[in-house]
């Protein structure tokens, strides 16, 4: 490439780079194709390439997920609306950084004790609330206590069952106790559970009315229906550049993408990945695709048979082309699993590992020394679990005919499909949300005793290797743990993972933002409200 | 008159009655649905324990029969209850939604209606024209494709193609009498479409069914014009089955709207139905499925009235 032409393109990259046209991994690649160095092309994305955030506007996202029955009660949160509005309105200790590091969101810094056993939070001084009452320890401890103890009703209560004890040392410094090493506490404290509400005098909280201490307060609104919200003017963050966010349910993917396409709003949480493509070639649209650690599973119960014979197993994750599903069923919008539950957008991800491949003749082969000529299991699916789930199993059906095995489709209804299906049969599909780290994911569902051990997986040295990464603080012994974690899980675990759905949502090009995204929830890790601003 | 007083008497008890037999039946629907409430609420993410604190605190270890009685006992003095999952008394976690309903229901009533009916006369009056069959055609067009169908073409022109109307009707307080006309035109458009054919037909073939009669041949020999043999002569005797069609038709603007609403995200009772059955939420179910019934039965009472009241022979019985 010429000279003059090498900055041509650099140019126009630039220029693709401000109008937000590109994501940053792309503009970082592009310019290393065109003849920059790394460190160059970083320069170019931070110093040239992006406009400055401009304050000002409403901010109208139209939300998929929303329930008329949701309420403001952090332990019943569930759906995409209640995070989302959690993630605005209110706070948590620490956050997920765009680069997807660990932040202090109402926590300046924390240190744990070399054993990993108690976590020292210290907390920001200039936080208020939305009515003007200045956060101190004492609301930090009644919000997590809320989700402790014997008669609480909170999803997250198995999140904090280590946490023996939660004390203040002065007004600013939370000091949490646990019963067992813990090294990820920091990142736990980034469940969508985890908000920051007012503390009563007797040591409850009010989540009723509403009130944070987030970026911004609401003025109106319900759910099912939608939010008015105004920017909180003593926030203690960075951001926060719009006057005012409208949030709008639109449970319908339909209606949801009409609405950005005709410009009713400016950003929608989720399109249908059917219609990607066709949304991608509108010159107004901007379309995010973030690799997230939302995985897709297949457990096998490891105890019952044939599935307590590793052979067929491998068999089983050797018959599926895990490409194909991919392409097909995910368009796309997916990064094919390893049959580790460690997605690339979690810290410590093991790089490096050898991908398991569809390879039939392997399988039948493992199968033959086995004993069995041709395996014949069920595997139940529904299509509640995600939008394909169900065509999904048929084509993985279709790939394992070729290695001898014969996958018995079985739709189960919808309804239910939690508390009948899941954890009961043998084979099953299942749709995992992401967690911030490999150590809870693995502890709430491959760990020997967990409720949700959903493969009854028992491998001695995985959960060795499991507790040895919990009191460990040196992150380089622990991505060596982790390492070998993954390598059990794939070459012995009971789980299939066919994929990790990508979080697909979009905005209008007039939305900007800084080109990386946090991975941990669609919406730039639910909180696009106080990162992204209208381009000026 | 007095005889119209005993029917609506009688017709309202045995409305009741029929809601008490309504809300037996979806009670126990509600609880045949697999999976419960708790699991509903807290989803994938709970555990036996969490299960079991919530039904505790929801009272759903009681057995089903007590927890029909106790809604039934509130129900008889007007308590409706609240909300198993959000603990809101039921009027007012769907009453604003209701009123939306109507409201748009209302609108939808308020072009269709004098529009059906309209054009009902004017194709008897035009029968076997050219603008016979095009009227027929466009509006059994209409009701023979899906609402959501429907919404979705008349978005693509008259909002993405021509931007004359919002896609989406979500309502923000404060909004003018007139904003409001204006973002909710696109649903009540779907519906007018998805009504229309019905009651313009009916009026159509009770008009002409009466043409053949000797008192229309009398008129005409008299040498009245066509226009006013039908208006005049005809209509008021073919009322009764358009009233009727028309009853049917305003029920169906209530109870029928679930898909219109998803469709332009407008916030009426319908959404709460389907998130209510979702959750199992049996007191929102009931009410809004009662309030479905009441709907049914009282404008099936009003259709009835009206044609008692239209035709002087059931006034006056001999």
């Amino acid at each position: 490439m010429k000279n003059s032409e090498q900055q041509m393109m650099l140019d126009r990259l630039a220029d693709a780079a401000r109008e937000g046209r590109i994501s940053r991994r792309s503009f970082m690649s592009y310019s290393m194709a065109a003849g920059m160095t790394a460190t160059a092309a970083t320069g170019l994305w931070t110093t040239s390439a992006k406009a400055q955030p401009v304050s000002g506007g409403t901010f109208r996202v139209g939300l998929h997920d929303n329930n008329t029955s949701d309420t403001h009660d952090p332990g019943t949160y569930l759906s995409i609306q209640q995070i989302v509005l959690a993630h605005t309105h209110r706070a948590y200790l620490t956050m997920i950084n765009t680069d997807q590091t660990l932040g202090g969101d109402v926590a300046l810094e924390w240190e744990g004790s070399s054993d990993a056993t108690t976590w020292t939070f210290r907390l920001k001084e200039n936080v208020v609330f939305h009515d003007g009452r200045g956060v101190n320890a004492d609301d930090v401890i009644a919000s997590m206590n809320f989700h402790r103890g014997d008669d609480s009703t909170s999803a997250a209560k198995a999140l904090l069952a280590d946490v023996t004890d939660i004390s203040k040392t002065d007004d600013y410094t939370v000091v949490f106790q646990l019963a067992g090493p813990n090294a990820d506490l920091p990142w736990l404290m980034t469940d969508y559970h985890l908000t920051i509400q007012p503390a009563n005098d007797d040591g409850s909280i009010d989540w009723q009315s509403g009130i944070g201490c987030g970026p911004y307060r609401i003025v109106d609104g319900s759910f099912g229906v939608g939010f008015q919200l105004e920017r909180h003017d003593g926030w203690h963050g960075e951001g926060a550049y719009f006057d005012a966010i409208e949030y709008l349910a639109i449970n319908d993917p339909n209606a949801r993408q009409v609405a950005l396409v005709s410009g009713d709003v400016d950003a929608v949480s989720s399109i249908d990945l059917k219609t990607m493509a066709l949304m991608q070639r509108n010159p107004d649209l901007i379309i995010e695709n973030v690799p997230s650690g939302s995985a897709i599973t297949m457990p096998m119960h490891c105890d019952t048979g044939p599935f307590d014979n590793v052979d067929v197993r491998m068999a089983l994750k050797l018959a599926m082309n895990r490409d194909e599903i991919v392409e097909k069923i995910a368009f796309g919008a997916a990064v094919a699993g390893n049959d580790f539950h460690h997605s690339p957008a979690m810290p410590y991800y093991p790089e490096g590992l050898d991908q398991l491949s569809y390879d039939p003749d392997r399988a039948r082969a493992l199968l033959q020394g086995a004993g069995i000529d041709e395996l014949n299991v069920d595997l139940s699916s529904a299509e509640s679990i995600f939008s394909g789930a169900v065509d999904m199993c048929v084509l993985y059906a279709e790939q394992a005919k070729a290695a001898g095995i014969n996958i018995n489709v079985v739709r189960e209804p919808n309804d239910g499909y939690y508390s009948d299906v899941w954890l009961r049969k043998p084979f099953c599909c299942v749709a995992w949300g992401a967690r911030p780290t490999p150590d809870v994911m693995y502890t709430l569902a491959y760990k020997d005793d967990a409720a949700w051990n959903e493969s009854r997986w028992q491998n001695a040295r995985f959960n060795e290797l499991l507790l040895q990464g919990k009191s460990e603080l040196d992150d380089a012994k622990r991505g060596e743990i982790y390492s070998e974690m993954a390598t059990i899980a794939r070459d012995d675990g009971g789980t299939i993972i066919p994929f990790f759905r990508n979080f697909v949502y979009a905005r209008r090009s007039n939305v900007q933002n800084t080109g990386a995204l946090a991975a941990s929830w669609e919406m730039d890790g639910a909180r696009a409200a106080s990162r992204w601003w209208f381009e000026g | 008159m007095g005889d119209i007083l005993s029917l609506i008497a009688k017709r309202l008890g045995l409305g009741l009655i029929t809601l008490l037999v309504i809300s037996i039946i979806i009670f126990f629907m509600v609880e045949l649905l697999p999976g419960d409430i708790a699991q509903a609420v807290l989803g994938q993410g709970a555990t036996e324990e969490n299960l079991a604190a919530l039904r505790e605190q929801m009272g759903l270890n009681k057995p089903a029969v007590v927890r029909y009685l106790e809604w039934l006992a509130g129900a008889v003095r007007l308590d409706f209850g609240s909300s198993v999952v959000t603990g809101e008394p039921v009027t007012q976690a769907i009453g604003d939604r209701f009123i939306n309903t109507l409201f748009l229901a209302a609108y939808a009533a308020v072009i269709a209606v004098p529009f059906a009916i309209t054009l009902g006369v004017l194709v008897a009056l035009l029968r076997n024209t050219v603008f016979d069959r095009v009227a027929n055609v466009t509006t059994l067009t209409a009701i023979s494709s899906p609402e959501f169908f429907l919404g979705y073409i008349l978005i693509l022109f008259f909002s993405v193609r021509w931007g004359m109307f919002p896609a989406i009707s979500s309502l923000s307080p404060g909004m003018s009498f007139g904003e409001l006309l204006e973002r909710t035109f696109l649903p009540a458009l779907t519906l007018v479409l998805v009504v229309t054919a019905h009651m313009m037909r009916m009026t159509r073939a009770a008009i002409i069914n009466l043409l053949a009669s000797p008192y229309i041949e009398m008129a005409r020999l008299k040498g009245t014009p066509p226009w006013r043999v039908i208006v005049k002569h005809a209509l008021p005797n073919a009322w009764a089955p358009i009233i009727n069609v028309v009853a049917l038709n305003l029920a169906y603007l209530i109870t029928g709207v679930v898909l219109v609403e998803v469709v332009f995200v407008y916030p009426g009772i319908g959404q709460a139905l389907v998130d209510a059955v979702s959750k199992r939420d049996f007191p929102i179910v009931q009410a809004c499925c009662l309030i479905f019934a009441a709907t049914f039965i009282l404008l099936n009472l009003a259709a009835d009235v009206g044609s008692i009241l239209t035709n002087p022979r059931l006034r006056h019985p001999k």
